[in-house]
């Protein structure tokens, strides 16, 4: 009979969002409430209430059951806020749940960042120590493993320098290899696998498959599908605080990505507008507003899919309130994995004039391998006013079938491809040196 | 090798009560030791003067308080050399309000680790009352020096300092709790903190005796905690004939009363730390 490590019983977390304070309607109300406000705060705190106002709370976590058994690896994938962190968080007792119970059975190891508490001014040895006290390792099992946390952070001649003269890879290795030698039941891990360079990476991922095959108990945050579908044995999908989807983690994933596209269209209206006049005095949000965007495929027609290696453009149309100098409008692509693919904006070159602006923005070089696709659109105002945003305004589906006969080759790893032109001619016989010197850099 | 603590963790809403979590402060003992060593490898990097601040800061006040207290305002000091009777309470006092000051900002300053790892919170505070021994053993090591040479010598009464010492500490880590919960969600506390210690300064008496003072009033007025620690500093290494016990006595009450309440705030706002800090 299995044994249950982790059990999860209508788990909430409510998160109050803070508002402004309440009115005064008369002055006489303002130096009275002014006058009084600081003692009845003070009372509040000397209750331990929270005096932040709360005008409105959304559950991060709601309502949340699962059992996870010894042995298990569970990964939770799901969209930005969707709670994996929260969870993740609550599971590792560093906040308290709102209601709801939650058990582990077995000691407790969390990683939800590599490096937590290390100092710069300290030692790499200290930071070790240090490191690993924090994360609940004792004094005596530091010691004994070491050599092994330093040899796998390959560390091993700057052990007595400080870690403020460490190069950022070596920081990360360090901070890593601390954290992989945790040796919990129990291990909640989120996202920490991405550090340092390619060659570490992939020793990173091993290390977490040993993990994952060690027979201990992982529960796993990660917006990335691939290494959730690889190392874990089962998949958790939350979206917006609550359990969408559990099971086999490539059925999940699956069903994530198909909630995915069809969550976003490939054209977007604005529901509401604000009014034509501005309240505010300078520039605030809502004085440029996007009213509609669609996608549009080469022959210039509105379409949600497109082909492989196909030019295309984006239609916005804004409405500005008034001229917006120095704001530029934006436009930014993720691909379904979550991954911030780029962000482009024309800069100065497109002036913001008040009334309505039809904007292009067109791909003239479609670098996007088959796949899907979201773009956030919005206008920003430097220094960091963003005058309108709309995250995931437009959904593009890229098909894996070429637009054009001509060189293809579909790199299923890729992120882009950059459709470069290829050349051969023979190589000229005599000098010679560095036109090999450049193959040999050649991709 | 595994931890002591029992197996199973149970995590749910935390209604009220009166759990101080002692239990729990144990078993994390040993990373109380390694915060309070790395609070004193970092105390003095990339300063000139290194750890001699530890000695400036009651030395360089001793030399102000001598000249305007001891010399024209001509304050008495229970017949005993002004200096060393400043000094002999500076020494205790720095202690306090160092503490005071670093364990104030100590949640916030370590407001990266209270977000991403757990661990029984009052660590934090509780780690950098602990670092400020290391100044304090500088301080009193200057302090021996001066009893030699103002011909001072030890008696039995001196086998109270540790007990004195305890006194400050319990004292810097009540107050340390309260302020340190309460910077957290209120930054207030940290333009407070300065204004405190300097009032708190000259309601203790350092630069004066408490012996100005005629009973009863004077054992009232060690509901300070700190005015038992100086007075019984003083009592306890220069010999003043000032019968401190029973002021000791109400400041040690005054001081577990501070650290349990202060216990038990930090503990009922621990639970936000993370959502808030």
């Amino acid at each position: 009979m299995a044994e249950t490590a982790i059990r999860v019983r209508e788990l909430g977390k409510r998160y109050r969002i803070g508002a402004a304070p309440e009115r005064y309607r008369t002055l006489r109300d303002a130096v009275s409430r002014g006058a009084t406000m600081p003692f009845r705060r003070l009372r509040g705190v000397l209750r331990g209430e929270s005096t932040i106002l709360a005008a409105s709370s959304f559950w991060a976590v709601d309502d949340v059951s699962f059992d996870v058994e010894r042995g298990e690896v569970l990964g939770l994938v799901g969209r930005n806020g969707a709670g994996k962190t929260t969870l993740l968080k609550l599971l590792s007792r560093i906040t308290e749940p709102t209601r709801g119970r939650a058990e582990l059975h077995g000691r407790v190891g969390s990683l939800l960042e590599v490096g937590t508490g290390f100092h710069p001014e300290l030692t790499g040895r200290e930071n070790i120590f240090l490191n690993g006290a924090i994360l609940g390792m004792r004094q005596r099992e530091i010691e004994a493993r070491f050599d092994e946390i330093v040899a796998f952070a390959e560390v091993e001649r700057f052990i007595h320098t400080q870690v403020k003269h460490y190069s950022s890879g070596m920081y990360l290795r360090l901070a890593f290899a601390v954290a992989a030698h945790l040796d919990t039941e129990i291990l909640l891990v989120d996202e920490v696998l991405a550090v340092g360079d390619q060659q570490f990476q992939r020793r990173c991922i091993g290390k977490m498959g040993d993990v994952a095959r060690s027979g201990r108990t992982v529960l796993f945050v990660s917006h990335n599908l691939e290494a959730v579908q690889r190392l874990c044995s089962r998949c958790l999908w939350l979206d917006e605080g609550r359990i969408a989807a559990d099971g086999e983690p490539a059925e999940v994933i699956h069903r994530y990505l198909q909630r995915w596209r069809q969550a976003v269209s490939f054209r977007y209206r604005a529901d509401a507008l604000p009014a034509e006049e501005s309240a505010a005095a300078g520039p605030a949000p809502g004085d440029a507003v996007l009213v509609e965007a669609e996608v549009l495929d080469a022959t210039g027609r509105a379409a949600g899919h497109l082909r492989y290696g196909e030019p295309f453009a984006l239609r916005m149309r804004w409405r500005n309130r008034r001229a917006l100098p120095g704001a530029y409008y934006f436009v930014s692509a993720q691909d379904e994995q979550g991954r911030e693919l780029f962000g482009v904006n024309p800069g100065g070159l497109l002036p913001l004039e008040a009334g309505e602006q039809e904007v292009l923005c067109r791909f003239e070089n479609n670098v996007l391998v088959p796949g899907d696709y979201r773009f956030t659109v919005g206008c920003f105002l430097p220094p960091k006013t963003f005058l309108h945003r709309v995250e995931d305004a437009l959904g593009l589906a890229v098909l894996e079938v070429p637009f054009a006969t001509g060189p293809v080759s579909i790199a299923q790893r890729s992120i882009f491809d950059p459709r470069p032109s290829w050349q051969v001619a023979p190589a000229a016989q005599s000098p010679g040196e560095p036109r090999a010197a450049l193959s040999e850099e050649g991709r | 090798m595994g931890r002591s603590a029992p197996a199973v963790t149970v995590i749910e809403p935390r209604r009220g009560g009166f759990d101080l979590g002692l239990g729990e402060l144990w078993e994390y003992r040993e990373l109380l030791y390694f915060l309070t060593l790395r609070n004193v490898q970092i105390r003095y990097k990339q300063t000139v003067l290194g750890a001699s601040w530890a000695l400036l800061q009651p030395l360089l006040t001793m030399l102000v308080f001598s000249l305007f207290f001891g010399r024209l305002a001509g304050v008495p000091s229970d017949d005993i050399p002004y200096p060393i009777f400043s000094y002999a309470a500076l020494v205790p006092w720095t202690l306090f309000a160092n503490s005071l000051t670093q364990s104030s900002n100590s949640l916030v300053t370590s407001a990266n680790l209270v977000r991403k790892i757990y661990f029984p919170r009052m660590i934090i505070p509780a780690s950098t009352v602990l670092a400020s021994l290391v100044d304090f053993a500088i301080a009193f090591g200057l302090l021996l020096v001066m009893m030699l040479f103002y011909g001072f010598t030890p008696t039995v009464a001196s086998l109270w300092l540790p007990l004195l010492l305890l006194l400050a500490l319990v004292t810097a880590l009540g107050v340390g709790l309260w302020l340190s919960a309460l910077n957290v969600q209120f930054r207030d506390v940290r333009f407070a903190v300065p204004f405190i210690s300097q009032l708190w300064l000259f309601a203790t008496p350092i630069a004066y005796p408490s012996s100005l003072l005629g009973e009863p009033w004077r054992t009232v007025y060690a509901i300070n905690p700190m005015v038992g620690v100086v007075e019984g500093f003083r009592w306890a290494l220069l010999g003043t004939d000032t019968a401190p016990g029973p002021m000791i006595a109400v400041s040690s009450l005054a001081a577990v009363a501070l650290l349990a309440s202060g216990m038990l705030y930090f503990r009922r706002m621990e639970r936000t730390f993370a959502d808030v800090v």
